[in-house]
C-alpha cells in the first residue's frame, strides 16, 4: 500500500516539508521553557527526597512499592512500541509504517532513557547505585531487568541513528544557517554519507539486522519487568501469564503513545502530507488488533484463579473485582480498554481528533492498570498487618511522589521535544524513494 | 530498658574503638589482637575496661591503642558472612504458651535500634479459619533454608550464612526493597525515615551481627540475634520471654534450649510430639522457625 499523498510530491518539497521542524519557533521556545520549569519543580522535590529519605513518600513497610514502580513498568510498556511497529510491521512489508516509524522510535528511546531514571528515584540508596554493576548477582531479576534494559536502549538508539545518516548528510547540505558546531556534529553523525547506490545497500541491510535484533530484547525487557513480580510468591503477582500478559499490555500502552504523539508532532510541524488521515484509522485497526489480545490475557488473568475462590489468588481477584480495588479496576477496565476498544471499531472514531482522545484514555488506564498490578498485592500479605500505625493498611501517595512521579513525564516531553528540534522526524531518504 | 541498652552499646563500642583485648575472651577478642601493642613499655598505671564480652577487666593504660574504626567493621563484616561453623540454628515457639506479654517485641526493639512500628520480630493475633481458634503467634524470620530474599537481592546485600542464618549488610543494601516485596512472611521493615536516634549512632561502627547502627534507605530484619550466638548466648528475644515460649538451639546436635526455664531438650523429639509445623510450608521456603500448635488439651 503506497501512500497516494507523498507519491507526488517533488523530491524538493520533501526535503523542505521534513527539515523544517528543525528550528526554534517562539512558540516552541515557550514550550520548552515551560517544560523546563515545570522539571525544576518535580527535581525540587526528588532533592527533599535525597535528603529525607524515602519516607517523603507514602510507601511502608507493606506497600513498599508504590507508584515509582507502577511508574517503572507503565515507561517500559511504553517503550516496546518501536519494536512493534519498526519490527513486527516492518519486516512484514508493511509500508505504511514508513512516515512513523521513526516517531515510534523516538517514543521508544524516551520512555526507556527515563525508565532508567525511575527505577533510580525509587532506590533507597541511589548513593549505591555502583553497587549493581560491583557486586550485581546474575541470579537476581533486577539484574537481568538492568542488563536487558540497557542493551533494549542502545539497539534502539542504533536503530533510530542509523537511518538517521542520509538524512544527517542532507541537513548539513540544507540547513547552513545553523549554529557551526551542530552543523559538525551533522557532519560527523552523516559518516561520509554520499548517497551512493552501494551506501543504501548497506544501510537497508543494517537496519533489517537491528530490526531483528530488536525483537527479543524487547520482549525481554517487558518479560524480565514481569517477572520481578511473577518470580516472587504474592498471590496476584505469582503467575505464571505474566510474561505475555505485559507484553500485549505494552502493545496496548505504547500504540496509545504512538497516536498521541503522532498527533501531536503532525499538528505542530504541519505534517499533514506525511502522517496522513489514514495513519490514524490504521494505527486505529492496530489498536483494536492489540487490545484484543490483551483482553484475552486479562480473562486469563482474572477467571483462572478467579475459579478456585479458597485459594490465596482466588482471594486476590475477589478483591480486586468486588473488594477494595474494584472501583479503580473498573474505571480502568471499562474506561481504558472496553469502551475504546468499542469505539475503535467504528471508523468515524479512528479519525485523528477522536482517536488521540481515546487514546490518551488508553494511555491513562495503562498507567493505572500498573498500579493495580503492583500495589494491592502487597497489601493483602498472607500474614495479617498488626501492630503498625493506621497508614499502612493503605498506600497514598505524597505530592513528592506524584511530582517525580510527573517530573518523569515532563522529562519524556523534554527529551521528545529536544529530539523534534533536531532530526526530521520522518526519514526524508525513505520519502524520497516512496515517491519516485 | 532503651536506655540501658543503648548505654551498654556505647560503652562496648568505646572499648571495641579503644581496640582492648580483654582477658578471657579468646574466641571473639583474639581478632583485635595485636602482638606489638603488648610488647611497649607499661607504665603500671593499670584502668579498668569493659570487653566485647561485656567482662570487666584491668589492663596497663599502655596497652591501649586505638584501632581504625574501618578495618573494625571490615572483620565484622568478614566473620559475620563467614557465621558459626558446623551450626544450624532452629528457633520453637510454642503457641499453646505465648499470652501476648510481648517482652519479645519490645526487647528486640530496643537493641537494634527500631521505631515502634519496625519488628524483626511480631506477635500476631492470628484466628484459625477451620476452628475459629484464636492464638497470639509470635513471628520472628524464619531463616529459610530457600530463601526468596536472597534469591533475590541483586547485590548480595542479604544473605544465608551456612549456620543457617539470614543475615542483611546495611553497608551495602542499594534500598530496592526486592526482598520486602518477596518475602511471604512480611519479615522485613525498611528505614524509610532516619533511623531512631540516627544521630547518637553516627560513629559507632557497623555491626552486622547484631545489625546496629541502623541506615536510611536501608532494609533491616532479624539476625537470630547473631551477635549472642556469637557469645554462645540465646537470641534477645528468646532470654526476653517469661512464658517459656522459644526454645532455641543448634539442629545439628540436636538440642534446643528453653529461654525461661533454661531447659535443654530433644529438638527431634520436641518437634516430633508435638506435631510442630512450619508457616506456610506449601511455599516451600524451609524455614527455620518451628511452630507447636496452639491451645493443645494436654498442655
Ligand atoms: S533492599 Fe537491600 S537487601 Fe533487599 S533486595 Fe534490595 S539490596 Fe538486597
Amino acid at each position: 500500500m503506497n501512500n497516494e499523498s507523498t507519491n507526488s510530491l517533488s523530491h524538493a518539497e520533501i526535503e523542505n516539508d521534513l527539515i523544517k521542524n528543525i528550528h526554534w519557533s517562539t512558540k516552541s521556545k515557550i514550550w520548552i521553557s515551560t517544560l523546563l520549569v515545570a522539571f525544576a519543580v518535580c527535581l525540587y522535590f526528588y532533592v527533599t527526597q535525597l535528603i529525607h529519605g524515602l519516607g517523603v513518600t507514602g510507601l511502608h513497610d507493606y506497600a513498599s512499592w508504590g507508584i515509582y514502580i507502577s511508574n517503572f513498568v507503565f515507561f517500559v510498556a511504553v517503550s516496546l512500541v518501536g519494536m512493534l511497529i519498526s519490527s513486527i510491521l516492518g519486516l512484514a512489508n508493511v509500508t505504511w509504517i514508513k512516515p512513523i516509524s521513526r516517531i515510534a522510535e523516538i517514543i521508544a528511546v524516551s520512555f526507556a532513557l527515563v525508565a532508567g531514571l525511575v527505577i533510580i528515584t525509587d532506590m533507597g540508596r541511589p548513593d549505591r547505585l555502583l553497587n549493581i554493576f560491583i557486586h550485581g548477582r546474575v541470579q537476581s531479576p533486577i539484574v537481568w531487568d538492568i542488563a536487558v534494559v540497557s542493551t533494549y536502549v542502545f539497539v534502539s538508539l542504533l536503530l533510530l541513528y542509523v537511518p538517521l545518516i542520509p538524512d544527517f548528510a542532507l541537513i548539513g547540505k540544507k540547513l547552513t544557517g545553523l549554529p557551526k558546531f551542530q552543523l559538525k556534529i551533522y557532519k560527523v553523525l552523516s559518516l561520509g554519507w554520499a548517497d551512493k547506490p552501494e551506501q543504501f545497500i548497506i544501510i537497508k541491510k543494517l537496519i533489517k539486522i537491528l530490526l531483528v535484533i530488536i525483537i527479543p530484547v524487547a520482549i525481554a525487557i517487558h518479560t524480565v519487568t514481569s517477572w520481578l513480580f511473577a518470580l516472587t510468591l504474592r498471590p496476584g503477582w505469582d503467575s505464571s501469564i505474566f510474561g505475555p500478559y505485559f507484553v500485549s499490555g505494552a502493545f496496548v500502552a505504547g500504540a496509545a503513545a504512538l497516536v498521541i504523539a503522532l498527533y501531536f508532532y503532525r499538528k505542530h510541524y504541519g505534517l499533514e502530507k506525511y502522517i496522513t488521515d489514514e495513519h490514524f484509522n490504521l494505527m486505529g485497526k492496530v489498536l483494536v488488533l492489540v487490545s484484543l489480545v490483551y483482553i484475552y490475557f486479562n480473562l486469563n488473568e482474572v477467571l483462572v484463579p478467579g475459579f478456585k475462590p479458597g485459594t490465596a489468588a482466588g482471594a486476590h481477584i475477589q478483591e480486586l473485582l468486588v473488594g477494595h480495588e474494584a472501583t479503580l479496576y473498573w474505571i480502568v477496565q471499562i474506561f481504558g480498554l472496553a469502551i475504546p476498544f468499542f469505539l475503535l471499531l467504528i471508523p468515524m472514531f479512528r479519525k485523528p481528533i477522536p482517536i488521540t482522545i481515546i487514546s490518551l484514555a488508553i494511555f491513562v488506564g495503562a498507567w493505572f492498570k500498573r498500579f493495580l498490578i503492583v500495589v494491592p498485592s502487597q497489601l493483602e500479605p498472607y500474614l495479617p498487618i498488626q501492630n503498625v500505625p493506621e497508614k499502612f493498611y493503605q498506600y497514598s501517595p505524597t505530592t513528592a511522589e506524584i511530582a517525580i512521579t510527573v517530573g518523569s513525564f515532563v522529562l519524556v516531553l523534554i527529551i521528545m521535544t529536544l529530539i523534534s528540534k533536531v532530526i526530521p522526524l520522518i526519514p526524508i531518504w525513505e520519502m524520497k524513494e516512496e515517491s519516485k | 530498658m532503651d536506655r540501658e541498652k543503648s548505654n551498654k552499646n556505647t560503652r562496648r563500642d568505646f572499648i571495641k574503638k579503644l581496640g582492648i583485648v580483654g582477658a578471657g575472651t579468646a574466641t571473639v577478642a583474639t581478632v583485635y589482637f595485636d602482638k606489638n601493642d603488648l610488647k611497649a613499655q607499661k607504665n603500671g598505671k593499670k584502668i579498668k575496661v569493659l570487653t566485647t564480652d561485656k567482662k570487666v577487666v584491668e589492663v596497663d593504660a599502655s596497652d591501649i591503642v586505638p584501632v581504625n574504626t574501618e578495618v573494625e567493621t571490615d572483620k565484622m563484616q568478614h566473620r559475620g558472612r563467614v557465621g558459626l561453623v558446623g551450626k544450624k540454628f532452629a528457633m520453637v515457639i510454642d503457641l499453646a504458651k505465648c499470652k501476648n506479654a510481648r517482652k519479645c517485641m519490645h526487647s528486640c526493639q530496643a537493641v537494634h535500634q527500631l521505631k515502634p512500628e519496625q519488628h524483626h520480630i511480631n506477635v500476631l493475633e492470628m484466628e484459625d479459619e477451620v476452628n475459629g481458634a484464636t492464638y497470639f503467634m509470635p513471628k520472628p524470620c524464619m531463616h529459610c533454608d530457600e530463601p526468596q530474599c536472597v534469591s533475590v537481592c541483586p547485590v548480595g546485600a542479604t544473605f544465608k550464612r551456612q549456620d543457617g542464618l539470614v543475615l542483611i549488610d546495611n553497608e551495602m543494601c542499594i534500598g530496592c526493597r526486592f526482598c520486602i516485596a518477596a518475602c511471604p512472611y512480611s519479615a522485613r521493615s525498611f528505614n524509610w525515615t532516619d533511623p531512631k536516634d540516627a544521630e547518637k549512632y553516627k560513629d559507632v561502627p557497623y555491626d552486622i551481627e547484631l545489625n546496629v547502627p541502623q541506615k536510611l534507605g536501608t532494609v533491616t530484619k532479624c539476625a537470630f540475634s547473631a551477635d549472642r550466638l556469637r557469645e554462645d548466648k540465646l537470641p534477645y528475644c528468646v532470654s526476653a520471654c517469661p512464658n517459656g515460649v522459644f526454645y532455641f538451639g543448634d539442629s545439628n546436635e540436636d538440642f534446643v534450649t528453653n529461654g525461661t526455664t533454661k531447659k535443654t531438650v530433644r529438638l527431634s523429639k520436641l518437634l516430633k510430639n508435638n506435631s510442630a509445623y512450619t508457616l506456610l510450608a506449601e511455599l516451600g521456603t524451609k524455614p527455620n522457625v518451628f511452630y507447636l500448635p496452639p491451645n493443645r488439651e494436654n498442655k
